[in-house]
């Protein structure tokens, strides 16, 4: 039975009663105690620093060459937090209650408040350590709206927020390696969890550089590992991006949660052609100042600024009056692809939508004038002003799309199209954090736990620091003070022996194989039947073709696959063979979820299951539940339903009209 | 278009390395440079050949893990750009394209065009940081910080570590990654009560790594993907300066 373990009494005093109540393990105890993280993103290194902190003995692992290259440092707009610093209206619970809704009622109350609750203590810790956050010219902290709220209440440092906390974080590891609280393992990649009578208690990693592997022991392991979207191979996420760790804790037992719960992401850019190996994304935060639109003409070839304003369809503005361009991103999504399949695309492709920013750069260039007292300024001394005000707000992000595209989007409007860019769904985890297998635990995108069927805009740094700081450091102890008899275990231990056989074991099956076909070509193939078959929309029929494909591409990859290079070297191509051998099984998973929920919510649209007016159409009397899926061998699952209950947050229709 | 690539290979620390010379055909204007790589490289595959292994991650400009010296130039010769970032507009049939890794004795070459950076960390490791545990934060905004002062410092800290100020600098110093840090937490006040333990050893970290002097070509500025400014230098030196007269 799942025990989500959601402490009882009223919403709002659960994680203060939590805290009040939980065991505790003393200082010297601590030094005793030896956590092993994987990842390196701001669930991890906010955890490692962390727990360093408080004296435990930390070992941290990431795949790249430092572990200020984890994916997070790419998130641009911003990170939320309930602060109220602009007096609009904000709280903790409007934030709760934002998240709930925004996922459309298929997270936990309990996680979600309590990300709240500590969401204003995430922007002073990260100030404390010299995050550079936008500042307004008073020197206080200024703010931006995104999608899916109707306050301000995102902090954000230009469009490199990521990078900014990911580099406090990052930072403040450091500190904790020099101190000697935390061993450091760059280029090494977890294989395997090693259980130990039930619990977690090690790992196994290959250094990526010499291939060779290693057993670490730990008391506690916690997968900080990020999410999975890269299984339709493109993506927003770092071409390293991987469900290895995830994958491997499933397969020894812990649940996932929630597998077909995607995020597609608005504001991309386009595809160009067969050799694109990775989408970018454009923040979010340009919906605050661009507008969507597409020509009210179907077919239309006409250049965009040689189509009149009344012979263009701003669209989200004429669907969604209340929250216009800023709707939550599945709704966003969802209307550019709905805008397109009828035939009212943009670009050589049709397959995107115009975000355009002249209005903006004149209603800015306007106001600039007149701070600078130039009133009577020319429409061409308007723009000119404009310009530089937007250039200072989203100079990175028209710069880098000027790179990709060679187009310039202060004269022209940027071709957008959603593209998949972040995981909702990850390991099944309790409210402390803790997948089903003792001692594993699972923070940040890897876990499933707070942003149900859908993700606002800037909250996955909010999630990730939210873990890593201010909750594991609480909930490992409630586990931790238990295993302080605990020796640590020799690594010759056989449970050690054996875990390291299955990983060399399969290694030297895939090197083996020496077929036709290279990893990636069959990561494309994967990538091409998830995005067809388990993308934006998504039937019955079409999943059930899918897992059939999924299995037939499983059987092709372990017979037709040709890894080069040798196993004890350096060699990125055996170990992209590793994480796409883990995708296809997820994908097969993905596909699994998906059909059995028969209705649509958030990002996970069933056309089976929609309004007249074509929005997603819930289900609450079936499907509000948790799926969390236990592994049974290959190609087969339980599946077990964790019931949701909203006591505060009644669900409701979602609308942003 | 059709391109010649000259590639530096080497299989490992100890070996000696080389070039090799490489066709590849119907390169796309659109590719980005490490998408003409992968085509390459499954092209090599097919061959029965070994792939070229380079650093590569987020492929947006931002992780700092790409690093290809690109005809002289470390990330190619667009300017403030990653290796990622580059397209191949930037060329034309026919032409002839000469890559290598990073080259400095702190950076050594682990294999082909990767090489190990970690000696970066350990200079962060070394003073890099504001030593503020979780949990001792005031409120954020107890603290006012001048606007211009904060993005001073947020325009040190856009550095992506990536190295190619070190690739660049003929004596392959790394001041203006280390002054980029250094800046980033001096402009701010919560890094006032360690700024100068904070220079003195994150310096003398640098030094330890084998990085070489700065002789102020600013060759460094020219190349930064990121466009952080030599004036950083400065700066770091002023801090020096004045930790080292008033160290306790």
């Amino acid at each position: 039975m799942l025990n989500s373990k959601i402490p009882a009494g009223p919403l709002d005093k659960k994680w203060t009663d939590y805290k009040g109540h939980c065991k505790l393990v003393n200082p010297a105890n601590k030094r005793n105690l030896e956590v092993i993280i994987v990842g390196t993103g701001l669930a991890g290194a906010s955890a490692a620093a962390a727990l360093g902190e408080l004296g435990y003995k930390v070992k941290v692992f990431c795949f790249q060459d430092s572990p200020r290259r984890a994916h997070s440092i790419a998130a641009q707009g911003g990170i939320n937090a309930a602060k109220n610093y602009q007096n609009d209206g904000d709280s903790v619970f409007r934030l709760f209650y934002d998240t709930i809704k925004g996922g459309d009622y298929r997270a936990r109350e309990g996680n979600v408040h309590r990300l709240a609750e500590v969401s204003a203590n995430i922007i002073d810790q990260c100030v404390a350590q010299g995050v550079p956050f936008a500042r307004e010219y008073g020197g206080l902290l200024s703010n931006r709206s995104f999608g899916g709220t109707q306050v301000q209440r995102t902090f954000y440092a230009a469009g490199q927020t990521g990078q900014q906390l990911l580099i406090g974080a990052y930072q403040a590891l450091e500190r904790q390696v020099a101190l000697g609280n935390v061993t450091q393992y760059t280029r090494h990649e977890m294989l395997e969890i090693v259980k130990i009578d039930g619990k977690t208690r090690g790992i196994i990693a290959r250094d990526l550089v010499t291939g060779k592997l290693e057993r670490h022991f730990g008391h506690a392991v916690l997968l900080c590992s990020g999410g999975y979207g890269n299984v339709f191979y493109l993506s927003t996420n770092a071409m390293g991006s991987n469900v290895t760790a995830a994958w491997k804790a499933h397969k020894k037992g812990a649940h996932f949660g929630n597998p077909c719960f995607t995020q597609i992401h608005p504001t991309c850019i386009p595809v160009s052609g067969d050799h694109q190996s990775k989408l970018t994304l454009m923040s979010e935060s340009l919906r605050n100042d661009g507008r969507i639109w597409v020509p009210k003409e179907k077919g239309d070839n006409r250049r965009a600024s040689d189509i009149p304003e009344n012979e263009r369809d701003y669209y989200l503005e004429r669907r969604y009056p209340a929250f216009g361009n800023l709707v939550p991103r599945d709704v966003a999504s969802r209307a550019a692809k709905e805008r397109c399949d009828a035939g009212y695309g943009v670009g050589t492709s049709k397959q995107a939508v115009y975000l355009d920013f002249a209005a903006a750069i004149e209603r800015y260039g306007r106001t600039q004038a007149n701070i600078i007292g130039h009133h009577d300024a020319t429409l061409e001394e308007v723009i000119k002003l404009g310009k530089e005000v937007v250039k200072e707000k989203y100079g990175n992000l028209f710069d880098m799309y000027e790179k990709i595209t060679g187009e310039n989007p202060y004269e022209v409007p940027m071709r957008i199209y959603p593209a998949v860019h972040y995981t909702m769904g990850g390991l099944w985890v309790d409210y402390e954090l803790m997948t089903s297998v003792p001692g594993l635990y699972a923070l940040g995108e890897a876990n499933f736990s707070d942003h149900g069927a859908n993700r606002l805009g800037a909250s996955a740094l909010m999630q990730g620091l939210a873990d890593g700081y201010f909750v594991i450091p609480y909930t490992i102890g409630n586990y931790l003070a238990d295993e302080i008899r605990t020796k640590s275990i020799p690594t010759d231990h056989p449970a050690f022996v054996e875990a390291e056989k299955e990983v060399s074991d399969r290694i030297n099956t895939l090197m083996s194989i020496q077929g036709t076909e290279s990893v990636e070509s069959f990561h494309k193939r994967l990538g091409k039947i998830m995005w067809e078959k388990c993308g934006m929309a998504r039937n019955e029929q079409g999943l059930k073709e899918a897992i059939v494909e999924i299995q037939q591409l499983k059987k092709e990859f372990w017979s037709n696959v040709k890894v080069p290079g040798k196993i004890e070297e350096f060699n990125p191509e055996l170990d992209k063979a590793n994480r796409v051998a883990d995708f296809i099984e997820l994908g097969e998973l993905m596909c699994l979820d998906a059909l059995q929920r028969k209705e649509s919510c958030g990002g996970h649209f069933r056309e089976e299951s929609q309004t007249e007016e074509g929005e997603a159409l819930r289900d609450d009397a079936n499907f509000s539940y948790v799926a969390a899926w236990e592994y049974n061998g290959d190609s087969k699952w339980n599946l077990h339903k964790e019931e949701l209950n909203f006591e505060i947050a009644k669900p409701s229709q979602r609308s942003y009209k | 278009m059709n391109l010649t690539l000259k590639v530096w290979r080497q299989k490992n620390s100890s070996d000696k390395g080389h070039f090799e010379t490489y066709q590849v055909k119907d390169i796309s204007s659109e590719m980005s440079f490490l998408e003409m790589f992968d085509v390459l490289n499954e092209q090599l595959i097919k061959e029965g050949k070994e792939p070229i292994a380079f650093d590569h991650d987020c492929r947006e400009g931002i992780c700092g893990m790409c690093s290809m010296y690109i005809n002289g130039r470390p990330h190619g010769p667009w300017h403030a750009n990653t290796t990622c970032q580059l397209h191949m507009r930037a060329y034309k049939d026919g032409d002839t394209i000469v890559v290598e890794p990073w080259r400095a004795n702190a950076f050594p070459v682990i294999k082909d065009l990767v090489v190990d950076r970690n000696a970066f960390d350990r200079i962060v490791q070394a003073g890099g940081f504001i030593s503020v545990n979780t949990g001792n934060a005031v409120d954020a905004n107890a603290l006012p910080i001048e606007k211009h002062k904060a993005d001073e410092s947020f325009a040190a800290a856009a550095c992506i570590g990536c190295g190619a100020c070190v690739a660049a600098c003929k004596n392959s110093s790394a001041m203006l990654f280390m002054s980029a840090k250094v800046s980033h937490l001096a402009l701010l006040p919560q890094g006032d009560p360690e700024r100068k333990n904070r220079v003195l050893n994150m310096v003398a970290q640098m030094d330890k790594e084998n990085f070489g002097s700065c002789t102020f070509t600013q060759a460094c500025e020219a190349v930064c993907p990121k466009e952080i400014k030599v004036t950083n230098i400065s700066r770091l030196n002023g801090e020096y300066l004045n930790a080292a007269f008033t160290e306790q």
